[in-house]
């Protein structure tokens, strides 16, 4: 596209302040394209020049001491995958009871389809730290939860669910027509053509949306203050306390003095992981790519 | 064989299932304004904004000062993040080697994928620094604009480059057949033609910027005090949650509620406005 565009300047005087303004747009695009890149890799070499020494496998498998001063983050990832694996359970058969409903049982125009969208929107424009309010009067004292794993992820869920909703409906809209009308065709009952022919289809985009859904959890902080709570002892039920990870890189950094050593390696740890969540799905979709390309 | 039970249970259970996701919409509403109801009915609308002071704990509830926390940190990084936002997107679109492109992608992609916490974690440890050395004590409205800038930034970019990339091919070759150089049709053409959605970018951004809590938390200094100017503390309304709600009593806490109600209310007329925005542009053409 570029390549059809680089119309010849010519350096006659009348042209001379065209060139001048070509010349001043060309060094400010190059140089914001610099920057980004340079503080990019600014956070990125801070933290592995930092954070790359404390890491160990005994960091990854020990308990924290002196509030995390010393000692490892063993009871801080059981609780982050905790509640991850929470809010995963509570997101996956909502998400995709509602992306089938909405794909293949909505039209643009229908008026429930429509409200379940706008609420949708809404709810995916409500700041984090709202949800953690309402987690914290919902899931811990109305329903009795208290400060647990279990109210944790359940408050992620609820922010979580959009995202994996509108990726899982993009994925089955992406299912051509002649599908459908296949299935229809043959008298298959609409249970049939979900589970067996839509479904499978749509694998890529529900993967797709559960990442994204994966990723946001990871990095979420603000919900999880007031309901999963700071506790950081090995949780023995979803019902205890217990401290994600990205809260343990806020309490070193912020309410422990002396603590930066470890809310490096910790944050190094948290960025890894969600390269690793990332890495996963960027190979699973070009899979799918190549596979659906090849029959 | 079809089967007319099973598939009105199915068609039954899904429904049950969208319905939810409008149940927790509900839900959020109920119980945000129902935990403020108290403290709107006790202390009143006006006095969050008459009274002497934010001293919960001594019945005075001044919500002002966070509220221009709030309202300063987010316009300031929207100011800086717009400009280079659209500028990394037309860097993608038009000036970059091919090679680079996909590459340019990912970067901004892992960019918006960094946590806030970590975003957080950066500031107070490298921006904070820099600025104590320029002007005490560091931790200010300007570090907050800085972090945050960064944070929505990927948000603009990425929907920017999403606007510019659907401006229609004839314009390109429109432009390209009338000898505009490249800066030329970029501003005279490209950027009138996108502009609706570079818009609902930066409302979406400001949105975000509204909303963030850890990265202005760790880097503002969270003092409730006006600012005077870039290199003073302040504390936004989402870091006053986050720092209060954990020792709050009960009419504390209730005010609190509000000033999530506050947020929500803010996010809400933004998103409001940016898709009345997107209206006008679309039936201007």
């Amino acid at each position: 596209m570029a390549d059809a565009l680089t119309a010849p300047v010519a350096a006659t005087p009348a042209r001379a302040d065209g060139a001048l303004r070509e010349t001043a747009a060309l060094v400010a695009v190059w140089g914001t394209a610099a920057l980004i890149a340079g503080v990019f890799l600014w956070i990125l070499g801070e933290l592995v020049w930092n954070g790359v020494g404390a890491l160990s496998w005994e960091y990854l498998t020990s308990a924290p001491r002196e509030a995390g001063r010393a000692g490892g983050i063993a009871p801080i990832l059981v609780s982050t995958l905790a509640i991850l694996g929470v809010c995963l359970a509570a997101t996956v058969p909502i998400a995709f009871g509602s992306a089938v409903f909405l794909a293949e049982y909505t039209s643009d125009a229908g008026r429930f389809g429509r409200v379940v969208r706008t609420s949708l929107d809404v709810l995916a424009g409500v700041p984090s730290i709202v949800f953690g309010l309402f987690g914290n009067a919902f899931f811990c004292r109305t329903l009795g939860l208290g400060f647990s794993i279990l109210s944790g992820g359940l408050t992620l869920a609820c922010m979580a669910l959009p995202l994996v909703i509108r990726s899982t409906e993009e994925g089955l809209r992406a299912v051509p027509r002649e599908y459908r009308m296949g299935a229809a065709a043959l008298a298959l009952s609409r249970t049939t053509t979900l589970f067996r022919l839509l479904l499978p289809a749509a694998v890529p985009g529900l993967t797709a949306g559960l990442v994204l859904g994966i990723g946001r959890a990871l990095a979420e902080t603000a919900a999880l203050i007031f309901t999963s709570g700071y506790v950081d002892r090995m949780p023995s039920s979803l019902l205890d306390s217990g401290r994600a990870l990205s809260i343990h890189v806020y309490d070193l950094s912020m309410n422990v003095a002396g603590g930066d050593r470890n809310a490096y390696a910790s944050a190094l740890v948290l960025v890894g992981l969600l390269l690793l969540v990332n890495g996963v799905a960027g190979a699973l979709s070009a899979l799918w790519r190549r596979r659906l390309a090849a029959p | 064989m079809p089967h007319p039970g099973r598939d009105r249970a199915l068609l039954w259970t899904l429904r049950l299932f969208a319905v939810s996701s409008v149940a927790i919409v509900l839900l959020v509403v109920a119980f945000v304004s129902g935990e403020s109801a108290p403290a709107l009915a006790e202390v009143g609308p006006v006095r969050f904004f008459s009274d002497p002071s934010w001293h919960p704990a001594s019945g005075f509830f001044n919500m002002v000062p966070m509220l221009a926390g709030t309202v300063l940190v987010s316009a300031g990084a929207l100011l800086l993040a717009a400009p280079l936002g659209v500028l990394s997107a037309i860097f993608l679109q038009f000036y970059a080697p091919p090679a680079l492109r996909s590459y340019w992608r990912n970067l901004i992609g892992l960019l918006a994928g960094i946590p806030s916490v970590v975003y957080g974690f950066w500031g107070l440890v490298s921006l904070v620094p820099l600025i104590n050395r320029l002007h005490p004590p560091g931790q200010s409205l300007l570090a907050g604009i800085l972090v945050l800038a960064l944070m929505v930034l990927p948000t603009i970019a990425l929907l920017s480059d999403a606007a510019l990339e659907s401006v229609p091919a004839h314009y390109l070759r429109s432009a390209a057949a009338l000898g505009l150089s490249r800066w030329g049709t970029v501003s005279g053409v490209v950027l009138p033609a996108a502009r609706g959605g570079i818009l609902t970018g930066v409302a979406l951004a400001a949105a975000r910027a509204v909303g963030e809590t850890m990265a202005v938390l760790m880097v503002c200094g969270n003092v409730v005090r006006m600012p005077e100017g870039l290199f003073d503390p302040v504390r936004t309304l989402t870091a006053n949650i986050a720092l209060e709600m954990a020792y709050a009593g009960s009419a504390h806490r209730s005010a609190l509620f509000v000033s999530g109600l506050a947020l929500l209310a803010i996010v809400a007329l933004g998103a409001g406005f940016s898709e009345a925005a997107r209206r006008k542009v679309v039936a201007n053409g």
